[in-house]
């Protein structure tokens, strides 16, 4: 039964062929068999999951003769490590927040609380999401469940890793560089950016807040679908969501997709791309060709620039909020510091793991005096060129095509020592979230046996478009998930 | 001896009278015990995000109108970062390139009659920071550990920057009257420096008279009640000619008033060089306002201290410089508007005591009228019994101070001390007969010439009348016993 | 524009960050390499260019002027590594 997608599992909890409490107990078996290799939890919450199972087959057991249930009634889902979550722990896998306990809860998590899912645990992370590996996590390692000796992509490896093993039938994570869609590749599930705005950041520990959005991992583009209606919408909580009517984002999904314009993106298939991804990429834009799509290449030159403006941006705005983190209202606090700036630059220091410095250094240099301009603006600007480059695109194509990562899964320590190597993995996911743009990974072949991550991306709002595209690479690809 | 000319501009810091938080919907409640307005917004927890409060803005706009400023159609908030234990986000969400109104201007009333046009620069929107409570000492110097409340914390501020227009200590207190009584009568803020609702910075320069550059600025804090500022810059811009007399050159830095040792003290060292490293707050977009939204504005703007001056003008006839003076404590003029309303007799009788003796009552006590227990119908009260020659002008000042102080009605005062005017003509009479007899050489002195020594009979009179002979009656009598 | 051991020290008292000196070296080195790279958008031309600071293209979001109580201060106290009664506790600030 873990096998079961979330639609499957939704629709028999409804037809009553199942119960709750027996997904969660399916699930929770199968975390106990593979947690320990994949360690993709930090926290599970299999006490309180039964008691809400419980409560969810009797409000169950009602619809069946009353109104239609809440959309994810009793399906237990995932949560990465850096939403918050009532009176649990919200750690962002850093030293510096072990301990502490929410004192809210996340819009996006409350949510799906309110729809009816089963909140089973928070999953691992790169340090306050600032990785592509989830090795920066300063608490555990998440292995790969196709291949353990290699990583799961990051940062939202765990909760990649917890869905591809069935240790949950869907998953949120964060995605501010790649974060969702890069592990979804690696882990060969569906991974899914909205568009900025789109579903509110209330409650997720910020990294780069204008780049940041929430979204779901899954286990088709259905699931993430049937996720997206849940957690999308206003909230008055989050200034920079948006006010729009809400949309089925289920709606198109079996639409055949004749005549769509859709291009690859020429600067994204050459040097760096390993040849067996491309491969793999370039058949799956064949068969939506067959699928009766109109299939071009097109060129986004700034596209070479996105990396560089990326970590500008991306770094300056961490440094400012994760200075929050100064040991005096919670965290970490260096005990033997005597005053008050010792207390902040000793708690800094032991709480922090090196790529999260590495990340405020860098980001602390580039808004100082005398560097303003040349880096955090200059940046900015790129910003611009490169959203201008999307806006000629979307005036021609419904979609864009690119690998989602350079590369299948990495093995272990294999780019840890090279901070920029490590960064050139998400070459292809960045100027997604530059420009605010709706973007789905989707598993779309194997590479030497490890998937192969296929990224469409559409102009903003346009996440129903993105869905029914993303579907037909599904349909065509017949990709088979792994099965633990 | 090089003549100096001081440079001064002034950065004000007012609280906005909203109900909620800048940022969150925590009250702004004043005087709660410590963290009980609090939540994860003004607390900086971990994915919290700001959401900007309307009333704030419309505030702002006012006192942007009220401050003759330009309000800007888009203005941007930005972050400013540095580390402090009050600052819970250890940045504080301010406005740097585009803040919500620039370039206005405000008119100080000059004693010589005259007015002075001061710039204002422009008035931002910004978040307070939480309040820290030293430990084992009176201040910060000596204490052992420090207690953090964020009550405060994000409570809305305008700053207001002033032009360096300001040319004494005594223009710069002027100026700082004007801005609180703007803020009094916009009804943006109580703009009390008591409970911190109102602070003040300044930025203190001098340069040798007819030299066009200014001189090295220096930034001085910890100024706690507008005399304090007063006085600071007199003892600032004393430092700086010292320092320059002795051929040295003044540093470019910020100092703390030191009020008991009367001195300001360099801050240099005790806090790390700032790089506030600005930019703009990716957790809020753009604040549009609209015409419409400054029309509503300034539809509900209240009568502003200028419109008040033009109506005691032509309802009263008071000059300009009374009603300037009388507007400057909206407290003042609301006390006038009361007070005019009860008095049957001259308006410009209650100006006079207002502006005379109440107003310097309060200078000399520093204490503001609502410390008082002076009421309208109080002051209303004693000006009637002037007015039926039950007290005499003289009772009348000494009863005010009374007043002012327990706030006892003038009616009982006067019966209580027996301070009733001695209006009877034979009682009188007796009593300056008796003082005639017992000064005889100098009753000799004023029939052979020396007139002026009737004044010396008036006191005498008053003396031994403890002030209650009505001073007509005593004149009319002296005439006469004195002939 | 290479950064020296100095300057990443300027920076690290910036963010607050007590680096070793090794610390210190291996950020200088990293950083260089990164600003390195970075160095290719000093070619594109940008002129004319207004930088885009939020992707949304709207107005700030605005709330009514309500005071709310939040429901759950204990739980913001109860993380503080410090506390006497309801106030957070640092040690001295100077």
């Amino acid at each position: 039964m873990q096998h079961l997608t979330l639609k499957e599992l939704r629709d028999k909890l409804q037809k009553g062929e199942t119960t709750a409490v027996e997904a969660v107990q399916k699930v929770f078996a199968q975390i106990r068999k593979h947690e320990p290799v994949i360690k993709a939890y930090l926290q599970t919450f299999e006490q309180a999951a039964l008691g809400q199972a419980q409560k969810a087959d009797e409000l169950l057991k009602k619809s069946g003769t009353e109104a239609r249930p809440a959309p994810l009634l009793g399906v237990p889902l995932a949560v990465k490590d850096n939403l918050n979550l009532l009176n649990t722990e919200t750690t962002c896998a850093s030293k510096i927040l072990r301990g502490y306990v929410s004192p809210y809860t996340a819009t996006a998590v409350q949510k799906l609380i309110e729809a009816g899912a089963i909140i089973i645990g928070k999953t691992n992370l790169d340090e306050f999401a600032m990785g592509s590996s989830t090795e920066n996590s300063a608490i555990q390692q998440t292995s790969n469940p196709w291949d353990t000796g290699r990583v799961p992509g990051g940062s939202s490896g765990g909760a990649a890793a917890a869905v591809a093993a069935d240790e949950c039938f869907g998953g949120l994570g964060s995605d501010t560089g790649g974060s969702i869609r890069q592990p979804a590749a690696f882990c060969g599930i569906v991974g899914l950016k909205p568009t900025y705005g789109l579903v509110s950041r209330y409650g997720l520990v910020a990294f780069a807040s204008s780049l940041d959005q929430i979204g779901p991992l899954a286990k088709t583009v259905e699931d993430a679908a049937i996720i997206l209606n849940v957690i999308a919408g206003y909230d008055a909580a989050d200034s920079t969501s948006h006010a729009r009517p809400p949309q089925d984002y289920t709606a198109l999904l079996g639409q055949d997709i004749k005549g769509k314009k859709i291009a690859l993106i020429k600067e994204l298939l050459g040097d760096g791309i390993a040849d067996t991804v491309r491969q793999a990429v370039e058949t799956a834009a064949d068969n939506l060709r067959t699928q009766g799509a109109v299939i071009e290449t097109v060129s986004l030159p700034t596209f070479q620039h996105a990396l560089a403006a990326y970590y500008l941006v991306a770094t300056s705005e961490a440094s400012a909020n994760l200075a929050r983190f100064d040991g005096v209202r919670f965290g970490y606090r260096q005990q033997s510091a005597k005053n008050v700036l010792e207390l902040f630059k000793q708690s800094r220091a032991a709480g922090f793991g090196a790529e999260v410095k590495r990340r405020i250094m860098l980001g602390t240099y580039a808004l100082s005096a005398g560097y303003y301009d040349a880096y955090y603006l200059k940046a900015q600007k790129i910003r611009t060129l490169i959203k201008q480059d999307y806006c000629r695109a979307f005036a021609q194509y419904d979609a864009l095509i690119s690998p989602t990562a350079p590369t299948a899964a990495f093995k272990f320590g294999e780019k840890v020592g090279s901070p920029l190597s490590m960064y050139l993995s998400d070459i292809a996911t960045i100027p997604v979230n530059l420009a605010g743009l709706p973007g789905i990974s989707v598993p779309c072949g194997l590479a030497d046996g490890l998937p192969v991550g296929l990224q469409l991306v559409a102009a903003e709002f346009e996440e129903q478009k993105l869905l029914q595209i993303a579907a037909a690479v599904e349909r065509g690809s017949k990709f088979a998930r792994i099965r633990l | 001896m090089t003549e100096y000319e001081t440079i001064i501009g002034l950065e004000i810091h007012t609280h906005l009278k909203t109900k909620s938080k800048m940022f969150c919907a925590c009250s702004t409640e004043f005087g709660q015990p410590p963290n009980s307005n609090i939540c994860p917004v003004c607390t900086g927890q971990p994915g919290a995000l700001p959401v900007l409060n309307k009333e704030a803005v419309s505030l702002a706009i006012r006192c942007g109108l009220a401050l003759n400023c330009t309000i800007n159609k888009k203005s941007v908030f930005a972050r400013k970062n540095y580390f402090y234990p009050d600052l819970p986000k250890a940045y504080q969400i301010s406005q740097f390139d585009l803040p919500i109104t620039q370039a206005g201007f405000v008119q100080l009333p000059l004693p010589d009659g005259t007015e002075k046009r001061v710039g204002i620069t422009r008035a931002h929107l910004e978040e307070d920071a939480g309040k820290l409570v030293h430990q084992g000492a009176e201040g910060i110097e000596g204490a052992t550990a420090s207690h953090v409340d964020f009550n405060r914390s994000s409570v809305p501020l305008l700053e207001i920057v002033s032009e360096p227009d300001l040319r004494s200590a005594e223009e710069a207190r002027a100026y700082l009257d004007k801005i609180k009584s703007i803020l009094q009568y916009a009804e943006v803020s109580e703009a009390n420096m008591e409970e911190g609702k109102l602070r003040c910075d300044a930025n203190v320069s001098i340069r040798p008279v007819g030299q066009k550059e200014f001189g090295v600025k220096v930034e001085i804090k910890n100024m706690n009640s507008f005399r304090a500022v007063e006085r600071a810059i007199k003892i600032e811009v004393e430092r700086q000619k010292q320092v320059l007399a002795a051929g040295q050159k003044v540093v470019q830095e910020t100092r703390s008033y030191d009020e008991a040792a009367g001195r300001t003290v360099s801050m240099r060292g005790k806090e790390e060089s700032h790089d506030y490293r600005y930019f703009p707050e990716p957790d809020l977009l753009p604040l549009l306002i609209d015409d419409a939204w400054v029309a509503q504005v300034k539809q509900d703007l209240p009568e502003l201290a200028e419109q008040r001056v033009k109506r005691y003008q032509e309802a009263y006839g008071i000059s300009a410089y009374d009603a300037r003076v009388l507007t400057l404590d909206k407290a003042v003029a609301d006390f006038f508007d009361a007070a005019a309303r009860l008095y049957g007799g001259d308006k410009k009788t209650i100006v006079n005591w207002l502006t005379t003796d109440v107003l310097g009552y309060l200078k000399n006590e520093n204490l503001e009228l609502g410390q008082t227990k002076l009421t309208p119908p109080q002051l209303v009260e004693m000006l009637g019994l002037i007015d039926n020659q039950t007290i005499s002008g003289k009772i009348a000042k000494d009863l005010l101070v009374k007043i002012l102080q327990t706030g006892a009605s003038a009616q009982k005062l006067v019966e209580q001390g027996g301070l009733r005017q001695i209006t009877d003509e034979g009682e009188l009479q007796k009593i300056i007969q008796e003082i005639l007899a017992a000064h005889p050489k100098q009753l000799e002195q004023y029939r052979s010439g020396k007139t002026a020594l009737k004044g010396y009979f008036v006191g005498e009179t008053m003396r031994r009348t403890k002030g209650q002979a009505s001073p007509p009656l005593v004149n009319q009598l002296l005439d006469r016993l004195l002939a | 524009m290479a950064i020296n051991i100095a300057d990443a020290r300027h920076v690290a008292d910036l963010a607050r960050l007590d680096l070793t000196e090794q610390e210190l070296a291996t950020y200088t080195e990293q950083l260089n390499q990164i600003l390195d790279y970075a160095q290719e958008l000093e070619q594109v031309n940008t002129d004319k260019v207004e930088p885009t600071y939020h992707s949304v293209a709207a107005g700030t979001a605005l709330r009514e002027d309500k005071a709310v109580d939040f429901p759950n201060q204990a739980g913001i106290l109860r993380n503080g590594p410090e506390v006497s009664g309801t106030s957070f506790v640092v040690p001295r600030i100077l």
